[in-house]
Formats: structure tokens, sequence, C-alpha cells
């Protein structure tokens, strides 16, 4: 596992793990419905003192 | 015996530092010792002093923790003070060098003292104490741990007191908002995991379903800070009684090592855990929920997944190579469109509630503080472009652009905080003076102003001077020049960060006399428009 092996796993499909996580982030935050649920939970720090 | 592990623990310590004090092979290493050994031996006469054997009282465990709360509270306008203070002497020692007094508060030694003075005590302890209000408020749950917040808060204070006496002694690691040496590292880890355990165990044992959007800034800050402290103070004593140690990393690897550090000090610090504050403290005060929840979600992750690759523009035009500089500027480039999406949630959070910009100075703050989060992370990403960054590096206009950053941003939105929590805490009615807040608001603002205004133009003719060159190609100004040139912004620049010490003066007072139950009497600030009434 040498710098050059890392490098390129780096770049490859280290990446692609990410943009795929981060594109699946921001898929969960807009899924159908999920509009209600942010709703309450936005309301989170108001119910309480 | 209440604090009977305590006293025991410490008082073992406090031998062990009086030990090294003997053994130490190098004398500043050795009067650090004595400070630790002195400052363990008050903590051991102090908790002696408050022991007791009556059983403890058994506590309610669905009640909130605040006693931890409380001291930060106090803590974070003491250190604040104190690093600000330390901030206008050593910008007046720039504009007059004869206030450098040897050996112990020249600039070499003062400059780190008020950089960790001001990011890690006064920001640190912020993030800290407000992490703590606003976890149990938004997992309706008490800390975990039982005395475990009491051991972070005081942990952390020792942190402080033995990182600032280190660097007035001249002990230094020399790594940029990194500076203590390996043992005060060794402590810090201590407390951090602990930070985390105590985060972390209070949130699992929450009773509210959803994890609430700050708390998920909160705890990307302490991880982060965990994993950035631990591989860039990755290093190896001389001696394990010696304040000196070489870094794991040599060359332009420990330069980026220091950098993706420092950028990320700042990302994780200096921007997510406030953030979080953000999240929490301006629905507060404007009584609404945040503008869009979803939108934070996506604010969350586009940070995390985007400043941790900024590093690298720090180290512009040097030894590392080209493609990773062009990383850092391009993802720096990106971190506007996350920055922006967030101080947007924060700014339309107040949507329809407007009028309170002119009823509630609490507001006013915090709204100021979003701003100069909008400009300064669109400033930042600006400066980390090679072309700009070629004028911009080593000048003033870095200086002026930290502090737009940390005392509009981080500043401000700390202030607002400790504003809304203290009369909360205290169970006071309200604070001390609104009025008061108002010329702190001034103040500050001001001061912000005068201070990146100047360092923008010393800075750029600072940038402009080193690289003006003449027909046969000699540059036109020596080195010395260009100080010279610059004098009389040092001096303004004073005056501004002046204007904001002064402002966090009056918070002091105000806070202080908030907390003692006291009432100014003044004239109330104008009340809100009340709505309209339809006609009967």
């Amino acid at each position: 596992m040498d710098y050059h092996w890392m490098r390129e796993f780096a770049d490859s499909w280290a990446l692609l793990a990410m943009a795929l996580f981060f594109v699946g982030t921001v898929a969960f935050a807009f899924r159908p419905g999920s509009g209600k649920q942010a709703d309450e939970a936005a309301r989170i720090p108001l119910k309480d003192d | 015996m209440k604090f009977g592990t305590e006293i025991v623990t410490l008082g073992l310590f406090a031998f062990l530092a009086l030990v090294a004090a003997g053994f130490g092979v190098d004398e500043p290493f050795r009067q650090h010792m004595w400070v630790l050994f002195f400052v363990l031996l008050g903590f051991v006469v102090v908790l002696l002093r408050n022991t007791s054997f009556v059983p403890a009282a058994s506590v309610d465990p669905s009640a909130y923790m605040d006693g931890p709360i409380r001291y930060g509270a106090i803590a974070t306008m003491f250190w604040g003070v104190v690093g600000m203070l330390v901030g206008v002497v050593i910008a007046l020692q720039l504009a007059y060098p004869d206030l450098n007094i040897e050996p112990w508060f020249n600039f070499g030694r003062l400059r780190s003292l008020h950089t960790s003075g001001v990011v890690f005590a006064f920001g640190g302890n912020a993030l800290i104490c407000t992490s703590m209000y606003v976890v149990q408020r938004t997992s309706r749950a008490r800390l975990f741990g039982g005395n475990l917040a009491w051991f972070v808060f005081w942990g952390y204070q020792l942190f402080i007191v033995m990182a600032a006496t280190g660097y007035l002694l001249g002990i230094t690691e020399s790594r940029e908002y990194a500076e203590p040496e390996w043992y005060v590292d060794i402590w810090l880890t201590i407390v951090w995991v602990a930070y985390l355990v105590l985060f972390l165990g209070t949130i699992l044992k929450r009773k509210e379903p959803h994890i609430y959007v700050a708390n998920w800034f909160y705890l990307s800050f302490i991880v982060t800070i965990a994993m950035l402290h631990l591989i860039n103070n990755l290093s190896m004593p001389a001696s394990l009684l010696g304040s000196k140690s070489y870094s794991a990393f040599s060359g332009v690897q420990d330069a980026l090592t220091q950098w993706w550090y420092g950028h990320n000090a700042v990302g994780f610090f200096l921007t997510a855990g406030f953030l979080g504050m953000m999240y929490y403290f301006v629905p507060k005060q404007a009584n609404r929920p945040v503008y869009s929840y979803r939108l934070s979600i996506i604010h969350f992750w586009a940070i995390i997944f985007l400043y941790i690759w900024a590093g690298p523009h720090h180290l512009h035009y040097t030894a590392l190579p080209d493609w990773a500089q062009t990383l850092g500027m391009v993802f720096s480039i990106m971190l506007w469109m996350p920055s922006w999406g967030g101080m947007i949630n924060g700014l339309m959070t107040l949507s329809g509630a407007w009028d309170k910009l002119r009823t509630d100075p609490i507001i006013r703050m915090m709204v100021m503080a979003i701003a100069f989060y909008g400009m300064s992370t669109f400033e930042g990403p600006m400066m980390s472009i090679k072309a700009v960054n070629s004028l911009s590096h080593y000048t003033d206009w870095t200086i002026g652009h930290v502090h737009s950053g940390a005392l509009g941003w981080v500043g401000m939105i700390s202030f607002g905080a400790i504003y809304y929590m203290v009369p909360k805490l205290w169970n006071r009615e309200q604070l001390y003076s609104l009025r008061l807040v108002t010329w702190h608001f001034w103040l500050a603002t001001l001061g912000i102003v005068v201070y990146a205004a100047v360092m923008w133009v010393s800075g750029i003719m600072q940038g402009l001077m080193w690289r003006e060159y003449d027909k046969q190609g000699f540059l036109v100004y020596s080195f010395a020049e260009t100080v010279a040139a610059m004098h009389p912004y040092y001096v303004m620049r004073a005056v501004g960060g002046a204007m904001y010490l002064a402002g966090a003066v009056i918070m002091t007072w105000n806070i202080t006399m908030t907390i003692l139950g006291y009432q100014r009497e003044e004239e109330p600030m104008p009340a809100s428009i009340p709505a309209l009434q339809p006609a009967q």
C-alpha cells in the first residue's frame, strides 16, 4: 500500500463513494414526504426551554 | 466523601508536577511545571474547602445540568476580554515596537497568546457551554455521565492556562493555532475525548426522536477537531521531562499537515461549531423555526464534504505540488455555495419578523454575525484564487479577512448566544440593560469595519509595493519602506480593535449586573408594531 496506490484509490473509488454519499444525502433530504418531517424537526428548539 | 477521588488524583498529579519541576531537563519546562504545580494545588485547596461528609443529595435525572454552562458563560466573557486585550496590545506593538517587553511580552510570544486566547479560550468556551445548553434542550435529556461535564469544563480551563503560560515562557511547537507542546496536547486529547463522550452520550439518551441539526454541527466540530488535533500533533518528545518535541512529518508534508489542520480549525472550529450556535439561538431569539430545515441538512453535508480539502490554498506558490494547490483553490471556491446557502437560511429565518431588527438588539447582533459569515466566506474563496492570492498572501489583507470572520461572525454570534442564555441560566426576567447591548453592537460593528477596511488598504498597498519593479527589473521598495508605509494603518487598526474590546467590556458589565440580579432603569426599546386590528 504505497503512496501511488493510495493516490489512485483516492481519486477513483474513494472519490466516487464520497460523491455518491453526498448525492444520497441530498436525495434523502428531498425524498417525497420529507417536508412535513422537516417542519416538525425545525420546531424542536421552540418546543422546550 | 464529596470530591474524595478528585482530591486524591489532583494531589497526586500536583506531586508529579512538583517532581517534574525538579527534574525537568530544560529551564522553560521546569518553570512550566511550577505553574502546573501551583494550579493543581489551587484546585486541591478549593476542593478541600468545599468537601463535606454529608451523603450527596440525589439529583433529579430529568432536570437539565446547567452548572457547568453557567461557569462556561462566565469563562467565555473572561477569556474573551483577556484575548481581545492581548490583541490590542500586539496591534500597538506593531505600530510602536518599543512596547515589546522582553522576554515574556514580546510580539512573538504574545501573538500566539492572542490567537489561542480568542480562538480556543473565548471561542472554545463559548462552543463548549452552548453545546451543553443546546444538546440538553433539543434532546430533552440531562447531560450524560454525572460530573463528566465538570471535568470537561475544568480540564479545558487547565489546558488554556497551560497553553497560555507556555507561550509566555517561550514554549512552542510553532505550528499555527496548535502551538502548545506535546504534554499539553496529550492533556487536550484526554479532555476532548471526555467532551465527545459527554456530547454523544447525551444524544444517545435523548427523548426527542430526531437529532436537531444544531447537534449535527456541534458533533462534526467535536469529531473533526479530535481528528485534526491528533494528526497535526504527531510528534516525538526529545525527553519525557522536557518541553521540546519534533514533528513526525518534515518539509512540505509537514507544511500541508499544518494547513490541513489550520484551515479545518477555521472550518470546523470557527465555522461548523458556530453554525450549530446559529441554528439554535437565532430561531430561539426570533421565536421562529429555521427558514428551511432541509437546506440546513444540505448545508451540513456540503460543508463536511468540501471544507476538508480547502487547506492547500494556504500554500500557493510553495513547494506543494501544483495539483494540490489547484485542488485547494477549487474546493475553496465551491465552498461559496454551502456558505451562502447557510447564510440565506439564517437570515431568512427572520422573514416576516424583520421589525425585530429595530426592537431587539440581540437579534440585530445575530443578523450582523450572519452577514459577516456571508461576507468573509465570500472573501475567503476569492482570496484562495491563485491570481488574487499572489497579491494578498503574506500581507495584512489576510489579517483583515481573518478578523472580519473572527470578530464579525464568531464574536457576534457568541455574544448573541451569551446574551440569550444568561438571563435563562440565572432565572432573570431579562438582561440588565438592552440599551447597553445596542452600545455593544455599534462599538463592535464599527470596530470591525475600521479594522477590516484599514487592513484592506494596508494589505493591498503592501502587496503592490512588494511586487513593484522598475524598467531595469529592480525592486522599487525595500522591505523596511513597506513597513514604514503601514504605520498609520497599524495605528488605525489598533483603534478598531480597541473599539471592539470596549464593546466586550460593556457586555461584561451588562452580563455581570444581570447575573447579580439588577435591572437598569432606562427607556425601553421601541415596541414591535402591533398587528393591525380589523374594524369592528
